[in-house]
């Protein structure tokens, strides 16, 4: 079987995804500005399934691009675009994102001139399950066996820590919403 | 040159995977644009029993002028449609309303790459088919708030907020009910993993020889039957056609649309049915499995299902024979009459056809003709379980009043979300019976032990 994965495909979505990423930052009308964000969330979940990491293209596409752009979108429809483009922009962060864009930048160019050397060669058999598992192994020791099904699995298995991670961050995420709403606690 | 093309055009012919699978894009193309053309014809054919049926439930007649029984009006509304004039009003966003209407047919139509039809029909099997199909459709509810913010107009903008409102809602219970059908996949007596491809669903199913409807009755039965409302409330579909309330919103958000655009809009919402209608099937009534595929498996019963798909169109073109039987015999009508004749002529032809393969390719041979027969088999019986659930979703149309929007929220979160948690959670605890009733009972003693050293 030929791989369908060739350079052109991949050449195609990142293209679409740096036009796009520009186009939400330079658009006046926010609704313009979500629409190029979709599509670059949809050319990124592109790109991850071309590193075979089918699950991850597909939760991007479910939890971003159809979930999360659509309150996005809800949100923005109730402002009046008429008056907020002709309003003064109020912030004047822009020098530090220069900046830090530029080092990502740097960081990527020295990355990819030097990569041979930094990177190791090959990946794991399993793409997408490898990196978990040996993170997981190096907090856990060998891998946690908690409850076993009858058909021989393993309830939280290798899994475990991204998944303790995973719910870590949301934890946070949640208690920023709180901490930011809440003038009082 | 000419024998090379002739080669690669039937290098898969041999083979039982999907050209995905195979990696063979010319048959994959084929089969998109078949499918394409499918689809097309069943919202062309949805059309015309909707406003059919929907007369029917209200004891009128229907379309009855264009060809018989009016069997010609969706052509001629397509016609219409075409060339009626495209206006985009002066005050829309040109861009974004040019491109809404797209957003949800692209969106309703991508989905149909892993609907399974067989176990070699469909376009490709994915590792995540079903988190394919929930992501895709869910990117349709775009197309609906871009055309509802985009007309720039009051009604579009409150049927756009009130459609991604209850689309957002809905998901989540419908997402818990479909887990908890992946979870029983996980369960073959073989030891084999869960799955999330669609294909793996339906062969999960025939492994363990029950469709997942029927599976830890009735949890299975709740899983579809909240699956099968929200799937109602996802495609925007009476009862729960706030989007589109006439009574309230004139036509909810394509109230400015007309024409061509229009119709993108339905070709996409009805697409969208079958295509949810699909999921419900492949999960929970076993996909393109004929009916008691384990029970009735003798080569007799194998031979007599087989008939089914010639019998069906035969029935049809019975039909039809009657109707042009029963035309009166008025001249005004011969057009009318030699018109349905040769639809009916071409119906039993095409009964014939089916039969001739199902006697032809008779028995479990690998033979070409068996693989035709199985291949019209599956495709037949999965087309038929999806054929029922488009009359429900005419039959719901003519039975209920539409929710209010606060009842339709209830409905949501307050109802089929706790029940679908229960019931993906009472799903994952059956198969642990075992285990967790001995947790319980060490838990118990322990107690008990505690309790009596005390005392």
């Amino acid at each position: 079987m030929t791989p369908v994965a060739t350079p052109f495909f991949f050449y195609m979505l990142a293209g679409a995804a740096i036009l796009s990423a520009m186009l939400v930052i330079t658009r006046r009308n926010a609704v313009h500005s979500a629409l190029s964000l979709i599509v670059t969330l949809l050319s990124v979940a592109g790109l991850y399934l071309m590193l075979y990491a089918p699950f991850v293209a597909g939760v991007q596409i479910i939890v971003y691009a159809g979930g999360i752009m659509v309150l996005f979108l809800f949100v923005i429809m109730l402002v009046n675009i008429e008056r907020v483009s002709k309003e003064r922009q109020f912030n004047r962060i822009w020098p530090v994102g220069l900046v830090a864009s530029c080092a990502l930048l740097a960081l990527f160019l020295s990355a990819f001139r030097k990569g041979k050397d930094l990177l190791p060669n090959r990946v794991g058999d399993l793409p997408e399950a490898s990196n978990t598992q040996e993170v997981a192994k190096l907090l856990y020791g060998e891998v946690v066996k908690t409850l076993q099904l009858p058909s021989g699995q393993y309830v939280m298995g290798q899994y475990t820590f991204a998944f303790e991670i995973a719910s870590l961050l949301l934890l946070v995420a949640i208690l920023g919403a709180v901490i930011m709403t809440k003038k009082k606690i | 040159m000419l024998h090379e093309m002739i080669q690669t055009f039937m290098s898969y012919l041999g083979q039982t995977v999907t050209p995905g699978q195979a990696g063979n894009q010319l048959w994959a193309l084929i089969y998109v644009l078949i499918i394409f053309a499918g689809v097309s014809v069943a919202v062309i054919c949805m059309n015309w029993i909707e406003r059919k049926a929907l007369a029917h439930f209200q004891i009128r007649l229907g379309p009855m002028r264009v060809g018989p029984h009016g069997l010609l009006q969706p052509f001629a509304d397509a016609l219409k449609l075409m060339l009626k004039e495209d206006i985009i009003p002066a005050e829309a966003d040109a861009a974004v309303f040019w491109v809404a209407p797209l957003i949800g047919l692209i969106a309703a139509f991508t989905v149909y790459t892993v609907i399974p039809f067989g176990p070699s029909q469909a376009v490709s099997d994915m590792n995540i088919g079903i988190l394919f199909m929930l992501g895709v459709s869910s990117l349709g509810v775009l197309g609906i708030v871009t055309a509802g913010w985009a007309s720039n107009s009051h009604y579009p903008l409150m049927g756009a907020l009130r459609s991604s409102a209850q689309m957002v809602s809905y998901e989540v219970a419908m997402g818990l009910a479909i887990v908890s059908a992946i979870l029983m996949t996980s369960l073959n007596s073989n030891g084999a993993d869960g799955t999330l491809s669609m294909i793996g669903i339906v062969q999960a199913q025939q492994q363990q020889g029950i469709w997942f409807l029927f599976k830890f009755f009735p949890l299975g039965l709740i899983a579809f039957v909240i699956f099968a409302i929200a799937m109602v409330a996802e495609t925007n579909r009476s009862p729960f056609d706030l989007a589109e309330a006439e009574s309230e919103l004139t036509a909810g958000f394509h109230t400015e649309y007309s024409g061509l655009r229009w119709s993108l809009f339905m070709l996409a919402e009805y697409a969208a049915m079958i295509a949810v209608s699909s999921i419900a099937v492949t999960l929970w009534l076993g996909g393109w499995m004929r009916p008691f595929p384990n029970v009735l498996h003798a080569p007799v019963w194998e031979f007599i299902f087989s008939l089914f798909p010639g019998l069906t169109f035969g029935a049809l073109a019975a039909i039809a024979f009657l109707g042009t039987a029963r035309m009166p015999s008025h001249s005004f009508f011969r057009i009318q009459r030699v018109g349905l004749g040769i639809f009916a002529a071409l119906l039993g032809l095409l009964a014939l056809l089916l039969l001739l393969i199902a006697v032809a390719g008779r028995g479990n041979d690998a033979s070409l003709a068996a693989r035709f027969r199985e291949g019209i088999d599956y495709v037949y019986w999965f087309v038929l379980k999806v054929a029922v659930f488009m009359y429900l979703f005419i039959w719901y149309r003519a039975t209920w009043p539409r929710y209010r929007f606060d009842q339709l929220m209830r409905v949501g979160w307050k109802v089929l979300l706790p029940i679908s948690l229960g019931v993906l959670i009472l799903t994952a605890m059956v198969p642990l019976r075992r285990e967790l009733w001995e947790l319980f009972i060490q838990i118990l003693t322990a107690i008990w032990e505690t309790i009596r050293r005390i005392l």
